[in-house]
Protein backbone atom coordinates (compact mmCIF):
# COMPACT_ATOMS: atom_id res chain seq x y z
CA UNK A 1 0.00 0.00 0.00
CA UNK A 2 1.06 3.64 -0.63
CA UNK A 3 0.74 5.62 2.49
CA UNK A 4 2.48 9.38 2.78
CA UNK A 5 4.14 9.63 5.77
CA UNK A 6 1.80 12.47 6.97
CA UNK A 7 -0.31 9.78 7.24
CA UNK A 8 1.61 7.21 9.55
CA UNK A 9 1.15 8.60 13.28
CA UNK A 10 1.09 6.54 16.39
CA UNK A 11 -2.79 6.06 15.86
CA UNK A 12 -2.17 3.52 12.57
CA UNK A 13 -3.69 -0.04 13.21
CA UNK A 14 -1.52 -2.97 12.39
CA UNK A 15 -3.30 -3.25 9.09
CA UNK A 16 -2.63 0.23 8.21
CA UNK A 17 0.75 0.74 8.35
CA UNK A 18 3.15 -0.02 5.59
CA UNK A 19 5.03 -3.30 5.08
CA UNK A 20 8.19 -3.32 6.83
CA UNK A 21 8.03 0.30 7.54
CA UNK A 22 8.47 1.61 4.31
CA UNK A 23 7.91 5.52 3.79
CA UNK A 24 6.66 6.37 0.59
CA UNK A 25 7.94 9.63 -0.15
CA UNK A 26 11.33 11.56 0.29
CA UNK A 27 12.79 14.12 3.17
CA UNK A 28 10.52 13.09 5.46
CA UNK A 29 12.64 13.62 8.22
CA UNK A 30 12.25 17.55 8.18
CA UNK A 31 8.69 16.76 9.88
CA UNK A 32 10.33 15.42 12.78
CA UNK A 33 11.35 17.66 15.35
CA UNK A 34 14.49 16.64 16.63
CA UNK A 35 15.98 19.85 18.01
CA UNK A 36 13.88 18.71 21.35
CA UNK A 37 17.45 16.87 21.90
CA UNK A 38 19.25 20.05 22.10
CA UNK A 39 21.07 21.18 25.45
CA UNK A 40 23.06 24.11 23.75
CA UNK A 41 22.05 26.38 22.12
CA UNK A 42 23.29 28.71 18.85
CA UNK A 43 22.98 32.00 19.02
CA UNK A 44 23.69 34.82 15.81
CA UNK A 45 24.71 37.67 16.15
CA UNK A 46 23.63 39.43 12.72
CA UNK A 47 25.45 42.36 13.63
CA UNK A 48 28.74 40.72 13.50
CA UNK A 49 27.99 38.30 10.52
CA UNK A 50 30.05 39.10 7.75
CA UNK A 51 28.10 36.39 5.32
CA UNK A 52 31.00 34.29 4.61
CA UNK A 53 28.98 31.11 4.80
CA UNK A 54 31.36 29.31 6.45
CA UNK A 55 29.21 28.23 8.73
CA UNK A 56 26.20 26.43 6.80
CA UNK A 57 28.16 24.21 5.16
CA UNK A 58 29.85 22.84 8.35
CA UNK A 59 26.13 22.44 9.97
CA UNK A 60 25.61 18.73 10.46
CA UNK A 61 21.88 19.19 10.17
CA UNK A 62 21.42 21.80 7.95
CA UNK A 63 20.26 24.01 10.27
CA UNK A 64 21.77 26.93 8.91
CA UNK A 65 19.05 28.14 6.08
CA UNK A 66 20.83 29.88 3.03
CA UNK A 67 18.47 32.05 0.53
CA UNK A 68 19.75 33.94 -2.18
CA UNK A 69 23.75 33.98 -0.70
CA UNK A 70 22.56 34.78 2.78
CA UNK A 71 22.12 32.97 5.92
CA UNK A 72 19.16 32.77 7.82
CA UNK A 73 18.33 32.71 11.89
CA UNK A 74 18.85 29.08 12.74
CA UNK A 75 16.66 26.27 11.80
CA UNK A 76 15.99 25.39 16.12
CA UNK A 77 13.45 22.84 15.36
CA UNK A 78 16.73 20.60 13.85
CA UNK A 79 19.70 22.24 15.59
CA UNK A 80 21.20 19.76 18.08
CA UNK A 81 23.27 22.57 19.54
CA UNK A 82 26.90 20.75 18.83
CA UNK A 83 28.21 24.07 18.25
CA UNK A 84 29.97 23.39 15.34
CA UNK A 85 29.15 26.57 13.89
CA UNK A 86 30.38 28.57 16.90
CA UNK A 87 33.96 26.81 16.44
CA UNK A 88 34.10 27.57 12.97
CA UNK A 89 33.04 31.37 12.57
CA UNK A 90 36.16 33.58 12.10
CA UNK A 91 33.90 36.48 13.36
CA UNK A 92 32.38 35.98 16.65
CA UNK A 93 28.72 36.00 15.58
CA UNK A 94 27.95 33.10 16.95
CA UNK A 95 28.06 31.98 20.81
CA UNK A 96 26.27 29.66 22.96
CA UNK A 97 23.67 29.69 25.59
CA UNK A 98 22.74 26.43 27.67
CA UNK A 99 19.17 25.57 26.22
CA UNK A 100 16.25 27.95 27.71
CA UNK A 101 18.59 30.67 28.49
CA UNK A 102 18.10 33.00 26.33
CA UNK B 1 6.33 -31.98 -22.94
CA UNK B 2 8.53 -32.15 -19.97
CA UNK B 3 11.96 -33.55 -20.59
CA UNK B 4 13.56 -36.46 -19.14
CA UNK B 5 16.78 -35.68 -18.06
CA UNK B 6 18.86 -37.17 -14.67
CA UNK B 7 20.59 -34.41 -13.44
CA UNK B 8 21.76 -33.48 -9.34
CA UNK B 9 20.04 -31.77 -7.18
CA UNK B 10 22.19 -29.25 -7.81
CA UNK B 11 21.98 -28.92 -11.42
CA UNK B 12 18.54 -28.89 -11.33
CA UNK B 13 18.40 -25.66 -8.86
CA UNK B 14 20.69 -23.72 -11.11
CA UNK B 15 19.01 -25.26 -14.57
CA UNK B 16 15.44 -23.42 -12.55
CA UNK B 17 17.34 -20.30 -11.93
CA UNK B 18 18.31 -20.40 -15.55
CA UNK B 19 14.90 -21.23 -16.89
CA UNK B 20 13.40 -17.82 -14.59
CA UNK B 21 16.53 -15.83 -15.41
CA UNK B 22 16.54 -13.41 -12.46
CA UNK B 23 17.72 -9.98 -12.65
CA UNK B 24 20.39 -10.47 -9.67
CA UNK B 25 22.40 -13.80 -8.27
CA UNK B 26 24.49 -13.01 -5.30
CA UNK B 27 27.33 -15.38 -5.44
CA UNK B 28 29.47 -17.00 -2.78
CA UNK B 29 30.52 -20.89 -2.33
CA UNK B 30 30.34 -23.13 0.29
CA UNK B 31 30.23 -26.74 0.20
CA UNK B 32 27.81 -28.78 -0.90
CA UNK B 33 26.13 -25.72 -2.58
CA UNK B 34 28.91 -23.79 -4.62
CA UNK B 35 28.09 -26.09 -7.52
CA UNK B 36 24.91 -23.77 -7.93
CA UNK B 37 26.71 -20.40 -8.77
CA UNK B 38 29.24 -22.62 -10.62
CA UNK B 39 26.51 -23.83 -13.05
CA UNK B 40 24.83 -20.40 -13.21
CA UNK B 41 28.26 -18.62 -13.60
CA UNK B 42 28.52 -21.03 -17.05
CA UNK B 43 25.07 -19.82 -18.00
CA UNK B 44 26.45 -16.35 -17.11
CA UNK B 45 29.15 -16.65 -19.68
CA UNK B 46 27.83 -18.34 -22.36
CA UNK B 47 24.70 -15.59 -22.60
CA UNK B 48 22.08 -17.80 -21.68
CA UNK B 49 20.60 -15.21 -19.32
CA UNK B 50 21.04 -11.80 -18.24
CA UNK B 51 21.71 -12.01 -14.97
CA UNK B 52 23.82 -9.59 -12.90
CA UNK B 53 26.29 -11.89 -11.35
CA UNK B 54 28.09 -10.22 -8.15
CA UNK B 55 30.82 -11.99 -7.24
CA UNK B 56 31.01 -11.15 -3.28
CA UNK B 57 33.41 -11.39 -0.72
CA UNK B 58 30.90 -13.12 1.78
CA UNK B 59 27.57 -14.54 2.65
CA UNK B 60 26.72 -11.62 4.62
CA UNK B 61 27.61 -9.61 1.54
CA UNK B 62 25.56 -11.90 -0.63
CA UNK B 63 22.34 -11.35 1.11
CA UNK B 64 23.17 -7.72 1.52
CA UNK B 65 23.46 -7.59 -2.30
CA UNK B 66 19.98 -9.66 -2.53
CA UNK B 67 18.30 -7.14 -0.27
CA UNK B 68 19.68 -4.11 -2.53
CA UNK B 69 18.15 -5.73 -5.32
CA UNK B 70 15.29 -6.65 -4.21
CA UNK B 71 14.38 -2.97 -2.84
CA UNK B 72 15.34 -1.18 -6.00
CA UNK B 73 12.79 -3.70 -7.32
CA UNK B 74 14.04 -6.93 -8.92
CA UNK B 75 14.41 -10.32 -8.43
CA UNK B 76 17.44 -11.44 -6.41
CA UNK B 77 18.50 -14.88 -6.06
CA UNK B 78 21.59 -16.63 -3.87
CA UNK B 79 22.25 -20.07 -2.72
CA UNK B 80 24.38 -21.20 0.44
CA UNK B 81 24.99 -23.75 3.21
CA UNK B 82 25.82 -24.13 6.93
CA UNK B 83 28.35 -21.60 8.06
CA UNK B 84 27.21 -19.61 5.03
CA UNK B 85 23.94 -18.96 5.85
CA UNK B 86 24.99 -18.26 9.56
CA UNK B 87 27.13 -15.83 8.54
CA UNK B 88 24.09 -14.25 6.44
CA UNK B 89 22.03 -14.54 9.87
CA UNK B 90 21.59 -11.07 10.73
CA UNK B 91 20.65 -10.00 6.61
CA UNK B 92 18.15 -13.38 6.92
CA UNK B 93 16.21 -10.93 9.33
CA UNK B 94 16.58 -7.88 7.62
CA UNK B 95 15.35 -9.59 4.38
CA UNK B 96 12.35 -10.61 6.52
CA UNK B 97 11.24 -7.55 8.09
CA UNK B 98 11.97 -5.17 4.96
CA UNK B 99 9.75 -7.93 2.91
CA UNK B 100 11.68 -8.52 0.35
CA UNK B 101 10.78 -11.63 -1.08
CA UNK B 102 14.60 -13.06 -1.99
CA UNK B 103 15.21 -16.59 -3.63
CA UNK B 104 17.41 -18.63 -1.08
CA UNK B 105 19.01 -21.99 -2.37
CA UNK B 106 19.89 -23.71 0.67
CA UNK B 107 21.68 -26.71 0.30
CA UNK B 108 21.64 -28.28 4.05
CA UNK B 109 25.03 -29.11 5.98
CA UNK B 110 25.70 -29.26 9.24
CA UNK B 111 27.19 -26.66 11.13
CA UNK B 112 30.06 -26.25 12.36
CA UNK B 113 31.79 -27.82 15.09
CA UNK B 114 33.42 -29.28 14.95
CA UNK B 115 33.17 -28.61 11.55
CA UNK B 116 31.79 -31.44 9.11
CA UNK B 117 30.42 -30.63 5.47
CA UNK B 118 27.85 -33.36 5.69
CA UNK B 119 24.20 -33.02 5.51
CA UNK B 120 21.94 -32.24 8.34
CA UNK B 121 19.59 -29.47 8.76
CA UNK B 122 21.28 -27.49 11.47
CA UNK B 123 21.66 -24.84 9.25
CA UNK B 124 18.40 -23.95 8.03
CA UNK B 125 16.66 -25.23 11.55
CA UNK B 126 18.72 -22.42 12.84
CA UNK B 127 16.93 -19.89 11.08
CA UNK B 128 13.63 -20.90 11.29
CA UNK B 129 12.92 -17.75 13.15
CA UNK B 130 13.83 -15.55 10.77
CA UNK B 131 10.95 -14.75 9.22
CA UNK B 132 11.60 -17.09 5.86
CA UNK B 133 9.08 -19.51 4.56
CA UNK B 134 11.09 -22.95 4.19
CA UNK B 135 10.19 -25.44 1.95
CA UNK B 136 12.31 -28.87 1.61
CA UNK B 137 12.51 -31.18 -0.56
CA UNK B 138 12.98 -35.21 -0.87
CA UNK B 139 14.83 -35.62 -4.00
CA UNK B 140 16.00 -33.77 -7.11
CA UNK B 141 12.82 -33.36 -8.30
CA UNK B 142 11.09 -31.81 -5.54
CA UNK B 143 13.65 -29.05 -5.79
CA UNK B 144 13.36 -28.51 -8.80
CA UNK B 145 9.69 -28.10 -8.63
CA UNK B 146 10.39 -26.19 -5.40
CA UNK B 147 12.27 -23.84 -6.81
CA UNK B 148 9.95 -23.00 -9.43
CA UNK B 149 6.94 -22.46 -7.20
CA UNK B 150 9.31 -20.42 -5.39
CA UNK B 151 9.01 -16.81 -6.29
CA UNK B 152 5.14 -17.40 -7.02
CA UNK B 153 4.56 -17.51 -3.39
CA UNK B 154 7.09 -15.31 -1.98
CA UNK B 155 6.30 -12.33 -4.39
CA UNK B 156 2.47 -13.18 -3.55
CA UNK B 157 1.22 -9.23 -2.41
CA UNK B 158 -0.27 -10.23 1.07
CA UNK B 159 3.26 -12.31 1.41
CA UNK B 160 5.67 -10.45 0.72
CA UNK B 161 8.70 -12.40 2.41
CA UNK B 162 11.82 -14.29 1.61
CA UNK B 163 11.96 -17.87 0.69
CA UNK B 164 14.32 -20.72 1.29
CA UNK B 165 14.37 -23.92 -0.83
CA UNK B 166 16.16 -26.45 1.25
CA UNK B 167 17.58 -30.05 -0.02
CA UNK B 168 20.04 -32.25 1.38
CA UNK B 169 23.53 -31.89 0.86
CA UNK B 170 25.35 -34.32 -0.95
CA UNK B 171 22.19 -36.70 -0.71
CA UNK B 172 20.22 -34.74 -3.12
CA UNK B 173 22.92 -31.41 -4.32
CA UNK B 174 24.80 -34.19 -5.79
CA UNK B 175 23.06 -37.09 -5.90
CA UNK B 176 22.06 -37.46 -10.06
CA UNK B 177 18.49 -38.54 -10.33
CA UNK B 178 16.14 -38.75 -13.01
CA UNK B 179 13.89 -35.69 -13.06
CA UNK B 180 11.41 -34.62 -15.55
CA UNK B 181 12.13 -30.70 -16.73
CA UNK B 182 9.92 -28.13 -18.19
CA UNK B 183 10.01 -26.15 -21.15
CA UNK B 184 11.73 -22.59 -20.69
CA UNK B 185 8.69 -21.01 -22.37
CA UNK B 186 6.35 -23.05 -19.75
CA UNK B 187 8.81 -21.60 -17.08
CA UNK B 188 9.05 -18.69 -17.52
CA UNK B 189 5.15 -18.13 -18.20
CA UNK B 190 4.48 -20.14 -15.11
CA UNK B 191 6.77 -17.87 -12.57
CA UNK B 192 6.23 -14.63 -14.45
CA UNK B 193 7.40 -11.50 -13.89
CA UNK B 194 8.42 -9.35 -10.73
CA UNK B 195 6.23 -6.68 -10.04
CA UNK B 196 6.17 -5.19 -6.82
CA UNK B 197 4.16 -1.89 -6.01
CA UNK B 198 6.61 0.02 -4.93
CA UNK B 199 10.52 0.16 -4.99
CA UNK B 200 13.40 2.12 -5.10
CA UNK B 201 14.10 3.45 -8.49
CA UNK B 202 10.39 4.02 -9.21
CA UNK B 203 11.04 7.40 -10.00
CA UNK B 204 7.56 9.13 -9.70
CA UNK B 205 7.41 7.25 -5.93
CA UNK B 206 10.62 8.08 -3.66
CA UNK B 207 10.71 5.33 -1.03
CA UNK B 208 12.61 4.68 2.03
CA UNK B 209 13.26 1.36 2.72
CA UNK B 210 14.42 -0.30 6.54
CA UNK B 211 14.09 2.95 8.47
CA UNK B 212 14.64 2.97 12.02
CA UNK B 213 11.35 2.03 13.94
CA UNK B 214 10.63 3.41 17.38
CA UNK B 215 8.74 1.42 20.04
CA UNK B 216 5.42 3.19 18.90
CA UNK B 217 5.22 1.42 15.41
CA UNK B 218 7.73 -1.86 15.93
CA UNK B 219 4.69 -4.38 17.07
CA UNK B 220 2.50 -3.00 14.56
CA UNK B 221 5.02 -4.17 11.96
CA UNK B 222 6.00 -7.43 13.51
CA UNK B 223 2.17 -8.62 13.87
CA UNK B 224 1.86 -7.44 10.05
CA UNK B 225 4.69 -10.05 9.36
CA UNK B 226 4.01 -12.28 11.21
CA UNK B 227 0.01 -12.29 9.39
CA UNK B 228 1.91 -12.40 5.96
CA UNK B 229 3.58 -15.73 7.19
CA UNK B 230 0.25 -17.13 7.85
CA UNK B 231 -0.51 -16.03 4.63
CA UNK B 232 1.63 -18.20 2.88
CA UNK B 233 0.13 -20.76 3.35
CA UNK B 234 -2.77 -20.18 1.51
CA UNK B 235 -0.53 -18.71 -1.28
CA UNK B 236 1.70 -22.17 -1.07
CA UNK B 237 -1.45 -23.97 -1.27
CA UNK B 238 -2.77 -22.00 -4.22
CA UNK B 239 0.76 -22.12 -6.33
CA UNK B 240 1.20 -25.35 -5.90
CA UNK B 241 -2.74 -26.10 -7.69
CA UNK B 242 -1.61 -24.01 -10.33
CA UNK B 243 1.80 -25.67 -10.37
CA UNK B 244 -0.15 -29.18 -10.52
CA UNK B 245 -2.89 -27.52 -13.29
CA UNK B 246 0.09 -26.82 -15.32
CA UNK B 247 2.57 -29.25 -14.77
CA UNK B 248 0.83 -32.34 -13.29
CA UNK B 249 2.92 -32.86 -10.38
CA UNK B 250 1.44 -32.57 -6.89
CA UNK B 251 2.43 -30.45 -3.88
CA UNK B 252 0.78 -29.72 -0.49
CA UNK B 253 2.15 -28.66 2.80
CA UNK B 254 2.78 -32.07 3.97
CA UNK B 255 3.06 -35.62 1.80
CA UNK B 256 1.24 -38.07 3.41
CA UNK B 257 2.16 -41.71 2.48
CA UNK B 258 0.38 -44.96 3.75
CA UNK B 259 -1.33 -42.46 6.43
CA UNK B 260 -5.16 -43.54 6.26
CA UNK B 261 -5.63 -46.17 8.85
CA UNK B 262 -1.97 -46.44 10.01
CA UNK B 263 -1.31 -46.86 14.37
CA UNK B 264 2.08 -45.84 14.09
CA UNK B 265 3.45 -43.13 11.92
CA UNK B 266 7.22 -40.93 11.24
CA UNK B 267 7.12 -37.49 10.78
CA UNK B 268 10.27 -36.22 8.99
CA UNK B 269 11.71 -33.66 6.74
CA UNK B 270 13.65 -33.88 3.26
CA UNK B 271 15.65 -37.32 2.12
CA UNK B 272 15.09 -39.43 4.38
CA UNK B 273 11.71 -39.90 3.50
CA UNK B 274 12.70 -42.15 0.43
CA UNK B 275 14.19 -44.22 3.12
CA UNK B 276 11.18 -44.39 4.91
CA UNK B 277 8.86 -44.98 2.02
CA UNK B 278 10.59 -48.23 1.36
CA UNK B 279 10.17 -49.03 4.80
CA UNK B 280 6.62 -48.47 5.05
CA UNK B 281 6.20 -50.50 2.17
CA UNK B 282 8.14 -53.12 3.63
CA UNK B 283 6.56 -53.16 7.06
CA UNK B 284 2.70 -53.17 4.98
CA UNK B 285 3.36 -55.94 2.81
CA UNK B 286 3.85 -58.29 6.22
CA UNK B 287 0.55 -56.41 7.65
CA UNK B 288 1.90 -54.03 9.73
CA UNK B 289 -0.10 -50.53 9.82
CA UNK B 290 2.21 -48.17 9.67
CA UNK B 291 2.36 -44.67 7.42
CA UNK B 292 4.84 -42.01 7.01
CA UNK B 293 4.71 -37.55 7.43
CA UNK B 294 6.79 -35.89 5.06
CA UNK B 295 6.71 -32.03 6.18
CA UNK B 296 7.23 -29.91 2.82
CA UNK B 297 7.07 -26.56 4.70
CA UNK B 298 8.12 -25.72 7.87
CA UNK B 299 7.54 -22.33 7.80
CA UNK B 300 5.07 -21.73 8.22
CA UNK B 301 4.46 -24.81 10.11
CA UNK B 302 1.31 -26.40 8.93
CA UNK B 303 -0.22 -26.93 12.67
CA UNK B 304 -3.97 -27.69 12.32
CA UNK B 305 -3.35 -29.43 9.00
CA UNK B 306 -0.38 -31.87 10.69
CA UNK B 307 -2.37 -32.25 14.22
CA UNK B 308 -5.58 -33.27 12.10
CA UNK B 309 -3.10 -35.56 9.72
CA UNK B 310 -1.89 -37.26 13.03
CA UNK B 311 -5.25 -37.29 15.02
CA UNK B 312 -5.92 -41.25 14.58
CA UNK B 313 -2.42 -42.58 15.27
CA UNK B 314 -1.76 -44.10 18.46
CA UNK B 315 1.93 -43.61 18.39
CA UNK B 316 4.29 -41.43 16.20
CA UNK B 317 8.09 -40.00 15.99
CA UNK B 318 9.31 -36.99 15.18
CA UNK B 319 12.56 -37.19 13.71
CA UNK B 320 14.75 -34.21 13.80
CA UNK B 321 17.77 -34.17 11.24
CA UNK B 322 19.20 -31.34 14.19
CA UNK B 323 20.15 -31.30 17.68
CA UNK B 324 18.60 -28.13 19.06
CA UNK B 325 19.88 -28.29 22.24
CA UNK B 326 16.73 -27.07 24.09
CA UNK B 327 17.75 -30.18 26.06
CA UNK B 328 14.30 -31.57 25.44
CA UNK B 329 13.91 -31.95 22.09
CA UNK B 330 14.72 -30.88 18.28
CA UNK B 331 12.43 -28.42 16.60
CA UNK B 332 10.54 -30.68 14.28
CA UNK B 333 9.42 -31.75 17.59
CA UNK B 334 8.38 -28.81 19.40
CA UNK B 335 6.07 -27.53 16.99
CA UNK B 336 4.56 -30.71 16.08
CA UNK B 337 4.13 -31.74 19.67
CA UNK B 338 2.83 -28.30 20.74
CA UNK B 339 0.70 -28.70 16.91
CA UNK B 340 -0.77 -31.74 18.68
CA UNK B 341 -1.73 -29.87 21.67
CA UNK B 342 -5.28 -28.81 21.18
CA UNK B 343 -6.64 -32.33 19.86
CA UNK B 344 -8.99 -34.39 21.83
CA UNK B 345 -7.09 -37.99 21.27
CA UNK B 346 -3.67 -36.89 21.55
CA UNK B 347 -0.98 -39.67 19.53
CA UNK B 348 1.74 -40.85 22.26
CA UNK B 349 4.85 -38.35 20.23
CA UNK B 350 8.34 -39.24 20.78
CA UNK B 351 11.66 -37.43 19.17
CA UNK B 352 14.03 -39.08 17.70
CA UNK B 353 17.22 -37.07 16.39
CA UNK B 354 19.18 -38.92 14.05
CA UNK B 355 21.35 -38.31 11.05
CA UNK B 356 23.92 -35.23 12.57
CA UNK B 357 26.38 -34.45 10.30
CA UNK B 358 25.12 -37.05 7.78
CA UNK B 359 25.37 -40.16 10.40
CA UNK B 360 23.61 -42.49 7.98
CA UNK B 361 19.75 -43.80 8.52
CA UNK B 362 19.26 -46.59 6.18
CA UNK B 363 15.88 -48.59 6.00
CA UNK B 364 16.59 -50.88 9.02
CA UNK B 365 17.16 -47.51 11.37
CA UNK B 366 13.39 -46.59 10.04
CA UNK B 367 12.54 -49.94 10.62
CA UNK B 368 13.65 -50.13 14.40
CA UNK B 369 11.89 -46.82 14.66
CA UNK B 370 8.37 -48.26 13.64
CA UNK B 371 9.14 -51.56 16.09
CA UNK B 372 9.19 -49.84 18.93
CA UNK B 373 6.43 -47.05 18.35
CA UNK B 374 3.97 -50.32 17.34
CA UNK B 375 5.46 -52.34 20.63
CA UNK B 376 4.94 -48.62 23.06
CA UNK B 377 0.98 -48.14 21.29
CA UNK B 378 0.62 -52.02 22.20
CA UNK B 379 1.82 -52.54 25.60
CA UNK B 380 1.62 -48.70 26.47
CA UNK B 381 4.49 -49.26 28.38
CA UNK B 382 6.44 -45.79 29.55
CA UNK B 383 9.93 -44.56 27.95
CA UNK B 384 12.05 -41.88 27.26
CA UNK B 385 10.68 -39.08 24.82
CA UNK B 386 13.47 -37.27 23.44
CA UNK B 387 16.27 -40.03 22.14
CA UNK B 388 19.13 -40.10 19.78
CA UNK B 389 19.51 -42.94 17.01
CA UNK B 390 22.95 -43.80 15.14
CA UNK B 391 25.48 -43.05 18.35
CA UNK B 392 28.17 -45.33 19.70
CA UNK B 393 27.48 -46.09 23.17
CA UNK B 394 28.67 -47.97 26.27
CA UNK B 395 25.29 -48.28 27.54
CA UNK B 396 22.07 -49.44 26.29
CA UNK B 397 20.13 -46.92 24.05
CA UNK B 398 16.53 -47.24 23.34
CA UNK B 399 17.72 -47.81 19.39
Amino acid sequence: MTRRASEIDEQITWQEITPGGEICEGGTARAIRTGAWRQNCPVWDERKCKQCLLCAPFCPDSSIPVTDSRRGEFDLDHCKGCGICWQVCPFEAIHMVKEGEE
Amino acid sequence: MSIRDRLSGNEAVAYAMRQINPDVFAAFPITPSTEIPQYFAQYAADGKVDTEFVTVESEHSSMSTCIGAEAAGVRAVTATSSCGLAYMYEMLYVAASARLPITLACVNRALTGPININNDHSDSMGARDTGWIQIYAENNQEAYDNYLQAMRIAETPDVRLPIMVCQDGFITSHAVENIELEEDEAVKAFVGEYEPENYLLKHENPLAVGPYDTSPYYMEHKVQQAQAMKNAKRAILDVAAEFERTFGRKYGLFEEYQMEDAEAAIVLIGSTAGTAKMCVDQMRARGEKVGLIKLRVFRPFPAEELAQALSKVKTAAVMDKSEGFSGCGGPVFADTRSACYDLKNRPRLINIVYGLGGRDCAVEDIERVFEYLLRIGRTGEDGPVYIHMGQRSSEKEVF
